[in-house]
């Protein structure tokens, strides 16, 4: 490896402490994972329910490491032209054409396949960039798994190879962050290079402070409220639980409609800021309605 | 250390955890830049290197609290005389059992009564006391499970005596008595359900701490290789449908939904990215015209394979019920996949289901009302597979066409029947294909009441289906 890696963090609570005054609120395994993907230079596979923050938490650890978020959304049919490189094949046209007649064909030849034709895409420019850079690949399990193949050589040995130029090695190791919404298993061959971190729904505790320190002016025992009840409907059997975004929806729908306590109506009537199916809200109004 | 994590790493192993050499060696360097008195991040760096995937994590865990339980951070971890701190404990069990012995923060304890004991127990669930609710743990074990060095009883045994002592059921009554009693007014019904639901969560973790408490005491009793055994508990998708405890199956339902998911998205994908097929020549002469008539662009014709039409017929008396359930929850789940879908269910009598399925999108509901609305006793409410089939066959054999596949789901143990497999022969005839799916081991297959054999004759295959797994590959081989 030609890059030196340098280290980002001291311990895993100054990750934490960090992470915290940006307002992103982590426990012990995101911490801890966040630290040793640092000391280790490895990528970090972050799977998890939509909604829990993973892609916040590449972002929060690029804020706190003052490195320049790159972000490659996948997508079914995405390819090496749009992930790794592309060839400036207009600007070679034109290069050709500019000057017919002065330089020899192997002169052209080697100029046309040089850095300046080059169109660097997400995965190139994180490895080729001088200042500090947090790679996100965003939603990979929506790629073929015949395009996974391509992150592969990036994730273990942090280089890209070109045909027409060579290895192109990292100037330093990039924090690397993969998301996965679980739609697909991943392959053994992405996964054996990534250190693995689920993200599950937080618990209440953490869920209250979560409100707390996104939702300026709500009063702790409205947030102690809103994760109790949140923790509730998420023991029901839904077909989608209420995220953590959806909880902060709610905590500032509650706020613009001066709600101080909720009590069942509040509850039943603000509901669908919660839940998005039908079936979900019909089934969390009957059984908060119930009661012995 | 290195012995350490190999001996971990072989324990994950046998517990059925893939780990593959390059992420043994990636846990090695990981452990090294993490404080090694810090038992949370030590066990969450080996997890993130270790296990790729969410549902093992139990299974890891478990593993890794009976092989580190005495090598925690009070007694010191990975320390190389770690053998005497294992007597200790052991010493203190055997004291324990003859006197009261002092002991740090919970020796104080050991002079109350149960009745007091109790009541100490009940504040500190009211009040959420971490430490309190630990301490009490370690004594409610000391003293109520009657634990003996060397007695051959599993920890389920033990953790009963002890709760049964407690009498944590009655206990959540009465802290919402007393909860009621403390506040001014009488909540609404909605805070008193919140209060209820803190409660009960608290009493789980005090339980989960007593559970804890009697494992290490086993280990140190037994050592920890020979636990390690005991407390293995089987990946979700390997658990039998037939002998799934009340417990497993909730984790079974949890599996079932993102695997459906994945299947459902694999299953398009494989249809969009079909195949090749001949040579399409009208379009590819079309499509010469514009190379001045030179067959530049060969075009292909994509095969399109008819979605297949299914005939679910599922046995849903006592034994196979679990099975039948989880597989109807599967086909339903995927049932985009498929032109249409018709189920029917039977004991001796059989009744279609279908209409359950269409009325409501929860498929759980559907589930229950095919459960408690079906007809489906017809004499005695034991199963007689060939009655169910004769009828299956009167009623509803003209809608099979060879379109349809016809799948049997049972164990087919006919209580002595007359077991009528001409029907199953007329129907693999008519149907496209017949497949038998048998939730019971194959080592039992034709054993005392079952003729599984003599209806497999006539159909097209039968699968042993004992766990998702096996049940996931075959509905994938099926659509």
């Amino acid at each position: 490896m030609a890059a030196e890696l340098v280290n980002r963090f001291e311990t895993v609570q100054q990750v934490r402490d960090g992470l915290r005054d940006l307002d992103y609120l982590a426990d012990d395994g995101i911490a801890g994972v966040a630290y040793l993907a640092d000391r280790l230079g490895k990528p970090v596979l972050v799977e998890g329910p939509a909604g829990t923050g993973k892609t916040q938490l590449a972002k929060s650890i690029a804020e706190l490491t003052g490195a320049r978020l790159i972000r490659l959304q996948c997508y079914e049919g995405l390819d090496e032209s749009k992930a790794l490189f592309e060839w400036n094949y207009k600007k070679q046209l034109l290069r050709i054409q500019a000057d017919r007649d002065s330089d020899s064909w192997s002169e052209i030849h080697d100029d046309i396949f040089s850095d300046e034709f080059l169109l660097t895409r997400p995965l190139l420019e994180a490895i080729t960039a001088d200042d500090p850079v947090v790679l996100l690949i965003d939603e990979v399990d929506r790629v073929e798994v015949e395009t996974e193949a391509l992150l592969l050589e990036i994730l273990s040995e942090y280089q890209v190879s070109i045909p027409e130029l060579g290895t192109i090695e990292a100037k330093q190791i990039p924090l690397v962050f993969l998301t996965s919404n679980n739609t697909r298993e991943l392959s053994e061959a992405l996964k054996r290079r990534c250190l693995y971190l689920h993200v599950d729904y937080p618990t209440m505790e953490r869920e209250r402070e979560i409100v707390l320190a996104k939702v300026p002016g709500v009063t702790e025992s409205l947030a102690d409220q809103i994760a109790r009840i949140v923790r509730s409907i998420r023991s029901l059997d839904l077909k989608k639980a209420p995220s953590v975004s959806e909880t902060l929806d709610w905590a500032r729908t509650l706020l613009l409609l001066n709600i101080e306590t909720i009590d069942e109506t509040v509850a039943k009537e603000t509901l669908h800021i919660l839940l998005k199916y039908q079936t979900d809200i019909a089934k969390a109004a009957k059984d908060l309605s119930v009661d012995e | 250390m290195l012995d350490l994590l190999n001996g971990f790493v072989v324990q994950l192993r046998e517990a059925g955890l893939p780990v593959s050499l390059t992420e043994n060696l990636d846990a090695m360097d990981a452990v090294q830049h993490i404080p090694i008195e810090d038992r949370e991040a030590f066990k969450y760096a080996l997890g993130a290197t270790l296990i790729k995937n969410q549902a093992h994590w139990r299974s890891f865990e478990t593993v890794f609290e009976v092989y580190f339980s005495l090598r925690g951070p009070e007694y010191r971890l990975a320390n190389s005389d770690g053998d005497s701190e294992l007597d200790d404990l052991w010493r203190e069990m055997q004291d324990a059992s003859q006197e009261g012995d002092g002991r740090g923060g919970a020796g104080s304890l050991n002079a109350l009564t149960p009745e007091e004991i109790a009541h100490l127990l009940m504040q500190a669930l009211m009040q959420g006391d971490q430490a309190l609710m630990k301490a009490l743990a370690r004594q409610a074990v000391q003293r109520f499970a009657g634990m003996e060095p060397g007695r051959p009883v599993g920890g389920t045994y033990y953790l009963y005596r002890t709760l049964r002592n407690l009498d944590l059921d009655g206990m959540l009554a009465k802290m919402m008595e007393a909860a009621q009693q403390q506040a001014l007014s009488p909540g609404t019904s909605l805070e008193q359900r919140l209060e209820r639901e803190e409660f009960e969560h608290r009493i789980a973790e005090f339980k989960a701490e007593v559970e804890a408490e009697i494992r290490r005491r086993l280990v140190a009793d037994r050592g920890a290789e020979a636990m390690a055994k005991t407390l293995r508990k089987p990946l979700p998708e390997d658990v039998e449908f037939m002998h799934a405890s009340r417990e497993e199956m909730v984790s079974l339902r949890k599996a079932l939904q993102p695997l459906t998911r994945k299947l459902a998205a694999r299953l398009a994908r494989k249809r969009k990215h079909g195949r090749k097929g001949p040579l399409d020549f009208r379009n590819t002469v079309r499509h010469s015209l514009s190379y001045g008539g030179v067959p530049a662009e060969p075009k292909f014709k994509y095969p399109r394979p008819a979605k297949p039409e299914l005939m679910v017929v599922a046995d849903i008396s006592g034994s196979v019920a679990a099975f039948a359930r989880f597989t109807l929850m599967l086909v339903y789940a995927i049932s985009n996949q498929f032109s249409k879908v018709r189920s029917f269910v039977f004991i001796d009598g059989i009744d279609e289901v279908t209409e359950y399925f269409k009325a409501t999108e929860d498929i759980t509901e559907a589930i229950h009302r095919v459960n408690t609305e079906a007809d489906v006793v017809w004499v005695d409410g034991h199963s007689d597979y060939g009655h169910a089939f004769e009828v299956f066959w009167e009623r509803y054999g003209k809608d099979v066409s060879p379109k349809t596949t016809v799948l049997l789901l049972g164990d087919a143990r006919n209580n002595y029947h007359a077991s009528q497999s001409w029907v199953i022969k007329e129907l693999n005839s008519k149907a496209r294909h017949v497949y038998w799916l048998n939730p019971e081991p194959r080592s039992y297959w034709n054993t005392g009441d079952s003729i599984v054999g003599e209806y497999g004759n006539h159909t097209d295959g039968v699968y042993e289906c004992r766990n998702l797994r096996q049940l996931e590959g075959f509905v994938e081989k099926l659509a």
